[in-house]
């Protein structure tokens, strides 16, 4: 730290850190119920308040917005700030009332979800009186950003700023222009769309894909843009690739929409541009995975010794994988197969957890000792195994999902010898039993290794340290082998 | 030009903020506003109506559980899909559903049309718990619904909320939608008589339930899927030339 370094707001990056890894557990325990209650539907209880339908919402909104979104606020926070070499605008009190706001926003939408009070809009399922809090909300959190962003001493903006900043303005329109409705009473939970039918459901889905796109994808690449560096010691690959990335991906994502709604009563003009669109964004996406990857170039032996820089890594590789699959699903014969089955489910979760949740792993290990000024993590080891259990849980999901949804969507269009369906639906359900639990047991690999995270970091902010000779150290030892050789040489 | 122009932009945060505002407007307006005002998005089409009062109860407490996560309500031009749910959904059948509830997977089958396929008794008792019918069904059991009364005392403002938004309630309807609403479970009263007037002869009238007592959320929830998907006469229909 020099003297011009000003006096960052790290308590506000450290709340949002704890609320990130608190979200996360409830929201993957969440997913976890939810498979075991499609394996095994004794688990809904009979009761109101714990059937699939009331808890699937908890499960996605917990994930997205709760754990992704402390983890986009969070590294937001600490981002602006020490590449705009500045404090947070507005100071302590504002981003307080972002942080003490947004989770009552969480809490506010999830017991609604519990009580049925929902507007019945697949991830934007908050009613009317939660989407007013979480405007406020938002645009106190866009004040600060772009207010630091004004206020910076630095003259360039960082690339990872530009991803946040999309982010934020795109999830503000998205958000206001999707929850347009006219509640029944002001005292009253309950409203109606503004829109209905064919333009609701493409609003819906340009709001759907889009909180994919800019919360799921622009957010987390703004800590790709910033902790992989910063991890691997390098800078970032290529300064000409991140301007092309970030402008295609912000005008084209928007675009990509309508591939939710293939050989549905939208208009097939309609379709045909969300599947355009969809396909030459293929090309963006692999931009920035390589602008990501190629960061290592000249230190690819730290993949080596640091699993959490192979964390990031891992993800960029997964949000290869998943642009890849995403383009491939949006043409509309493969849609036609894919649309309706597991295949979607299993698609989303090879990007949700391999991709954003790794990501948002490896940046929760960089900034829990930066932030608590430890010499390094209470354990390098439990990383390591953190890192191999969730990744063979996230493989056992996403290969179930693509058997189940591909068995199941060519036993739909079976016909038998007489030309008559072969298959009656039921049939095609209890085929799935078997990948269900499978896909349940891979989703419980997962909620054990961020146990194991949680348990880790929680260590690491105690202060503790776990005596153990792990692959850091070990090459530290090898360096300083190898510095005493040449010496004496 | 553009790495001048890219120049500033990094070097000024509102000239960003406002590049980035005109980029992601874009394609939103070119795809979503043209389907506000080209003509033949929805078709014209004999039958549709607005939901009557105990139906549109019904389908909120479909939303209210979440049946979108599970099940579809929109059948795609393909030969399998028409032969196990019938004629594919038109844009029209969707016209006055404010949300749309077209649903994106099928963890259970498509409902667009399951109006009239099952008996109320069939609903009743599979709502309350699948597996009596359907032993290898994995969907959750639904018993509170039979048990729990149906809250509609603020029905009119539910109307009037939907008018506001584009549903043409009159206000004839408006002002007895109270009625209607019971009137939906009296088959043969004097009072059905004025809700089919209403709303057309379409209407399911039953005792959903089979429970004479009180108007449960049963009720409401079988009356909306009993007439789901049977609006439209395609005995009559002819699609659009393209």
């Amino acid at each position: 730290m020099n003297s011009t370094t000003p006096a960052y707001n790290n308590d506000i990056v450290k709340m949002f850190t704890v609320a990130a890894i608190f979200w996360g557990l409830v929201g993957f325990i969440a997913g976890l119920v939810l498979a075991l209650q499609l394996t095994f539907p004794e688990l809904n209880l009979g009761l109101e308040f714990t059937t699939f339908g009331r808890l699937r919402p908890i499960h996605t909104s917990a994930v997205i917005f709760a754990f992704g979104g402390c983890v986009l606020l969070g590294t937001s926070f600490h981002v602006v700030q020490r590449t705009c070499k500045a404090t947070l605008f507005g100071g302590k009190g504002l981003a307080n009332f972002v942080f003490w706001g947004y989770q009552v926003f969480i809490v506010l939408a999830a017991a609604g979800y519990v009580l049925g009070v929902t507007q019945g809009r697949e991830y934007a399922e908050p009613e009317w009186f939660v989407d007013l809090w979480l405007t406020v909300v938002w645009v106190a959190y866009l004040v600060i950003f772009a207010g630091t962003l004004i206020k910076r001493n630095q003259p360039h903006i960082y690339v990872a700023n530009w991803f946040y900043l999309a982010f934020i303005v795109t999830i503000a329109m998205l958000h206001i222009v999707n929850n347009l409705a006219v509640p029944v009473s002001f005292v009253g939970a309950k409203s109606y769309s503004a829109f209905s039918g064919v333009q609701d459901a493409l609003i819906q889905w340009w709001y759907g894909h889009n909180a994919v796109g800019f919360f799921l994808t622009a957010g987390f690449l703004a800590i790709m843009y910033y902790f992989i560096p910063k991890q691997a010691n390098r800078p970032v690959y290529s300064y000409r690739i991140s301007v092309i990335h970030f402008w295609s991906i912000v005008f084209l994502y928007i675009w990509a929409g309508p591939h939710h709604l293939h050989y549905t009563a939208l208009p097939d003009w309609a379709q045909t541009l969300g599947m355009t669109f969809s396909l030459i964004l293929w090309m963006p996406s692999w931009g920035g995975m390589i602008n990501g990857i190629m960061t290592l170039s000249g230190a690819w032996d730290k993949l080596r010794t640091d699993p959490v820089l192979r964390f990031m890594i891992v993800s960029v590789s997964f949000y290869g994988m998943s642009t890849f699959e995403g383009p491939l699903m949006s043409i509309k014969t493969v849609n036609a197969l894919s649309h309706y089955t597991d295949w979607t489910v299993g698609h989303v979760h090879s990007g949700a957890l391999g991709w954003v949740a790794f990501i948002s792993f490896g940046a929760l290990y960089y900034l829990v000792p930066n932030l608590w000024e430890r010499s390094r993590l209470y354990s390098i080891k439990l990383v390591s195994y953190h890192f191999w259990i969730s990744t063979i849980g996230i493989v056992l999901y996403i290969c179930s999902m693509w058997m189940a949804g591909i068995l199941q969507g060519l036993m739909w269009r079976a016909y038998n010898e007489y030309g008559a369906l072969q298959y009656s639906f039921i049939e095609t359900v209890s085929e799935l039993h078997i990948y269900y639990a499978i896909r349940a047991f891979g989703g419980f690999l997962f909620v054990v290794g961020a146990f194991i995270m949680a348990y880790n970091l929680a260590k690491t902010i105690q202060g503790e340290l776990r005596d153990e000779v792990n692959e850091l150290d070990m090459d530290e030892k090898a360096k300083l082998e190898e510095a005493k050789q040449a010496k004496a040489a | 030009m553009f790495s001048k122009l890219h120049k500033k932009a990094e070097k000024n945060s509102i000239l960003l903020l406002v590049f980035v505002l005109i980029t992601i407007s874009i394609g939103g307006l070119v795809e979503i506003v043209p389907l506000f005002f080209i003509n033949n998005t929805i078709e014209k089409v004999e039958g549709m109506r607005p939901y009557t009062p105990l139906e549109q109860m019904g389908r909120n407490i479909y939303i209210r559980e979440g049946c979108y996560g599970c099940h579809s309500q929109m059948i795609r031009p393909f030969r399998d899909e028409t032969e196990r749910y019938g004629h594919y959904s038109l844009a029209a059948e969707s016209m006055y559903d404010h949300p749309f509830q077209w649903g994106s997977k099928r963890t259970g089958p498509d409902l667009a049309r399951v109006g009239g396929k099952y008996s109320d008794e069939w609903h009743r008792e599979h709502l309350i718990n699948p597996r009596t019918y359907v032993p290898e069904s994995i969907m959750p059991a639904y018993p509170f619904l039979a048990k729990k009364e149906l809250k509609a005392d603020d029905i009119e403002e539910h109307l009037k909320a939907l008018r506001a938004v584009g549903v043409p309630y009159t206000d004839e309807q408006i002002a007895n939608a109270k009625q209607d609403l019971l009137a939906q479970t009296m088959p043969d009263s004097a009072e059905a008589e004025f809700l089919i007037k209403r709303y057309g002869n379409k209407v399911p009238v039953a005792n959903f339930d089979n429970n004479e007592e009180k108007l449960t959320e049963m009720d409401a929830l079988i009356a909306y899927l009993q007439m789901l998907g049977t609006l439209v006469d395609f005995q009559t229909y002819k699609p659009m030339p393209r």
